[in-house]
């Protein structure tokens, strides 16, 4: 394992080289097109400052927070059952991994005919974006779960709930988060995407106000708010995964 | 036993596919929320008989093609050589794996400020969608060549080139051809989500157009196409990857 002043090199290394190459564009394409790193940063702390962005940061905390609940809840439940019952899990895999791959976008015409513009909207898309790799992840984990364990749990005679909290879910937590993981990464674009088109609040929303008005200042400091927050959530995430692993390893 | 599991499968999807016609042709669902799935299936034959959207069809086709050409090519080659120089995999590894937690999308405007609002702009964000999964895959599919095999090249005094040939390729296919396929769901995501979001042509727009004009027929007819295309290369690429691996003996 690489020691700690080693990995904080690394890290200075990518956010300097990321930095560099930012600055780098920015000297190359002019002020129109992209606005330079200190520009940014001032511009996003502005933001912030602003009494006006919260509402809208609150708009989709909102529906982002929701539609991850659901997210969560539905894919668990489903990915748990699937898991655990061989045959189920077999027929619906397939299925399941053809989700994956469809350009969610183009169903957002659907979900906004049957939910109507308006929150539901947003977290009816973001939902359906994390849902299917949390599924995944954990229908997989589960299937991998030593025989043993689910045998020791028959024999305790664990009801269905009983035998995820006690032997599924323990024996299974690596992966599972893994999914959580990306099950976050997902549905925080899928609610993104949803606020581009519907309704008059969300960061999303300003965005898409942004591109329209050709407000590169904006467009960057919104974007480097919403990367910093993903990124920084990913990381995190990331080493929890990381140290689950490696703990079972 | 397989069998089982292929027609139970095939009884889900008819049945979800005929319980929506159901409640469509009943009036629980509102026609204006979506039209019964056999009459998407008809509009689509309509569609595609009378040619109205081949040029937009090609376009988006094309635009994906390009970007999952130049990504698993490009992706492929960067994770090679990303492999041979670990400070800079190690400097590069929390970016490959915050990679898709970044709304790529966000970009988008930065490319159409800079290339116009051609195609260019389109065929890059597929590509960024794409090409890190390539390289991701790559970058794991080399990981895994057991030691074994590169010591037993070294014990054949094999040159570098038929080293890479005739023993790492091959072991790393099984990881390069599942970057290959992720590579190919997410150009079509990039390309299309970018369309569908600020663009003049091509599928996704004209999904997002004909929502807008009310046109539930030719949006629905669109939508069970980019289903169709997508499902069926996923399912040509999974049968490949069979018969790669069997052949291999892989299975």
């Amino acid at each position: 394992m690489r020691s700690s002043a080693r990995r904080t090199a690394d890290a200075v290394f990518l956010i300097g080289g990321l930095l560099l190459a930012w600055q780098v564009v920015f000297t190359l394409f002019g002020d129109m097109a992209i606005a330079s790193p200190a520009e940014t940063f001032a511009y996003a702390v502005r933001l912030l400052g602003q009494e006006r962005f919260w509402p809208h940061l609150g708009e989709t905390a909102k529906a982002f927070a929701a539609g991850l609940a659901i997210a969560i809840a539905a894919g668990l439940t489903l990915g748990l059952t699937l898991g655990f019952h061989r045959l189920s899990g077999e027929v619906f895999e397939p299925i399941l991994t053809a989700l994956y791959s469809v350009p969610k976008v183009t169903l957002y015409p659907v979900i906004l005919l049957i939910f109507g513009i308006g929150l539901s909207a947003k977290v009816a898309f973001g939902t359906i974006h994390g849902v299917v790799p949390i599924v995944i992840f954990t229908m997989d984990a589960v299937r991998n779960i030593k025989p043993v364990y689910v045998k020791t749990g028959r024999l305790y005679g664990l009801s269905p709930t009983g035998m995820a909290r006690s032997i599924l879910i323990p024996a299974a937590l690596p992966e599972i988060i893994t999914g959580l993981r990306v099950g976050f990464s997902l549905t925080l674009i899928g609610t993104l995407i949803g606020e581009m088109f519907g309704g008059l609040q969300g960061i999303g929303f300003l965005l898409m106000r942004a591109i329209g008005l050709h407000d590169v200042k904006t467009i960057m400091a919104i974007t480097l708010l919403i990367v910093l927050f993903a990124a920084g959530v990913n990381t995190v995430l990331l080493s929890i995964d990381h140290r689950l692993h490696h703990r079972t390893a | 036993m397989r069998l089982r599991t292929t027609l139970l499968r095939l009884a889900v999807i008819l049945g979800g596919v005929l319980l929506v016609e159901c409640l469509a042709r009943l009036g629980t669902i509102p026609r204006v929320m979506m039209i019964p799935p056999s009459e998407m299936a008809l509009a689509l034959f309509r569609l595609l008989a009378s040619g109205r959207m081949t040029t937009h069809i090609t376009l988006t086709l094309r635009n994906v093609g390009l970007a999952l050409m130049a990504a698993i090519v490009l992706g492929f080659a960067a994770g090679v050589i990303v492999h041979q120089l670990p400070r800079i995999r190690s400097i590069l590894d929390p970016l490959f794996a915050s990679y898709y937690s970044i709304p790529i999308f966000v970009f988008y405007p930065l490319f159409i400020v800079i290339f116009g609002m051609g195609s260019t702009p389109l065929v890059i964000m597929g590509f960024l969608s794409a090409v890190v999964a390539m390289l991701i895959n790559t970058l794991n599919g080399l990981d895994r060549v057991p030691s074994v095999y590169r010591k037993t090249a070294r014990v054949l005094r094999l040159s570098r080139f038929t080293t890479v040939r005739l023993i790492i390729l091959p072991a790393a296919t099984a990881h390069v051809f599942t970057g290959i396929k992720l590579a190919v769901a997410y150009a079509f995501i990039g390309v299309i989500a970018a369309e569908f979001i600020l663009s003049g042509g091509g599928i996704g727009y004209q999904i997002s157009f004909t929502y807008y004009a009310f046109d539930n027929n030719t949006m629905y007819a669109l939508i069970l196409l980019i289903l169709l295309l997508v499902t069926s290369i996923n399912m040509s690429l999974y049968a490949l990857e069979k018969r790669l691996l069997t052949r291999m003996g892989r299975r």
